[in-house]
């Protein structure tokens, strides 16, 4: 029943990713490129209504569904890995016009050459993860 | 049926995030990835995979609803799923040499069966792949972690990683693409 759970928030999320065109390379470029809207929209959207339900769920005290307390966990401080780390990652989502979620959609969509980018996207987590403590954080 | 606006997706994507951290999950794809590494023995190979991957198993089981998601979206949602990208995004395309701007989902180019038969796209896509999930780790998240998760949260370390992303972007298509099409 748990596994459900998530199986069919991941769907919706998956449509979510395909119907908004966010998982198009075209979309990804176009961003790149401030030509449209589009993208800054959902981000933008998604971020202000993140903002709100944030503030309410910490003004609010809310609970969880089984009534914990809710602790969103704050990012290590530093500057250098995110700084450095999300310039890669930009420079792989120009690229393939793809990030993680849209990936996964594109699989379940047929689009077989972005299976590709999916295995190479878990060797780069691999060689992370070896290269990490020569890494500056 | 049509593509969504994106002030219907925005904010259906925070819905998603609400639910997982009701569920008292959080909100991250990349982490799969390194979930994935350690399932397929990467914790044999050093420190970085050996945690308890079994707990994360719920992150898996919705990346696979993602793909389950891409699929119900693209074979019962969609009637037409070329992407209206606007005529200056289609001009720059065509300079670049693709020619299917306006007309499909992805670029046939990089994206279509017979462009695995071609090393340089094997070879872009290969290097595309590899970065995002290099970058995604190293900054400790991708789109979903930092640019949605920790924005929402109004977290510092979060803004820089999404300038990070926008750094990287902008340069891969302004700087990179010129020399790489």
């Amino acid at each position: 029943m748990k596994t459900l759970k998530y199986l069919i928030t991941g769907t919706v999320f998956g449509i979510i990713m395909f119907k908004s065109e966010a998982a198009s390379w075209f979309r990804i470029f176009e961003m790149f490129q401030f030509d449209s809207f589009h993208m800054y929209g959902i981000i933008g959207s998604a971020l202000a209504t993140g903002v709100i339900g944030i503030q309410l769920v910490k003004g609010l005290k809310l609970r969880s569904f089984s009534g914990e307390e809710i602790i969103i966990p704050p990012k290590a401080k530093g500057w250098k890995n995110y700084l450095f780390g999300g310039i890669v990652f930009g420079l792989g989502w120009g690229l393939a016009g793809a990030c993680p979620g849209p990936i996964f959609t594109l699989v379940g969509a047929g689009f077989l050459p972005i299976i590709l980018v999916l295995v190479f996207a878990v060797l780069g987590t691999f060689v992370y993860g070896i290269l990490k403590p020569k890494l500056p954080h | 049926m049509q593509p969504w606006p994106w002030y219907v997706s925005g904010p259906l994507i925070a819905l998603v995030m609400f639910f997982l951290i009701f569920s008292g999950r959080n909100f991250g794809m990349s982490g799969n990835l390194r979930v994935l590494c350690a399932a397929i023995g990467g914790d044999k190979a050093c420190d970085f995979f050996r945690f308890d991957w079994k707990a994360q198993r719920w992150n898996l089981v919705f990346a696979l609803g993602t793909i389950l998601g891409g699929f119900v979206a693209a074979e019962f949602l969609s009637t037409d799923i070329a992407v209206s990208i606007t005529e200056e995004t289609i001009e720059k395309l065509n300079q670049y040499g693709f020619t299917d701007g306006g007309a499909a989902y992805l670029p046939e180019q990089l994206f279509s069966i017979e462009s695995l038969g071609e090393p340089y796209t094997v070879l872009l896509l290969a290097i595309g792949g590899f970065l995002v999930g290099f970058g995604s780790r190293y900054a400790g998240g991708c789109t979903s972690g930092h640019a949605i998760s920790g924005l929402s949260d109004l977290q510092m370390p979060s803004l820089i990683a999404v300038i990070g992303f926008f750094t990287g972007g902008l340069f891969m298509v302004h700087v990179l693409f010129p020399i790489l099409f």
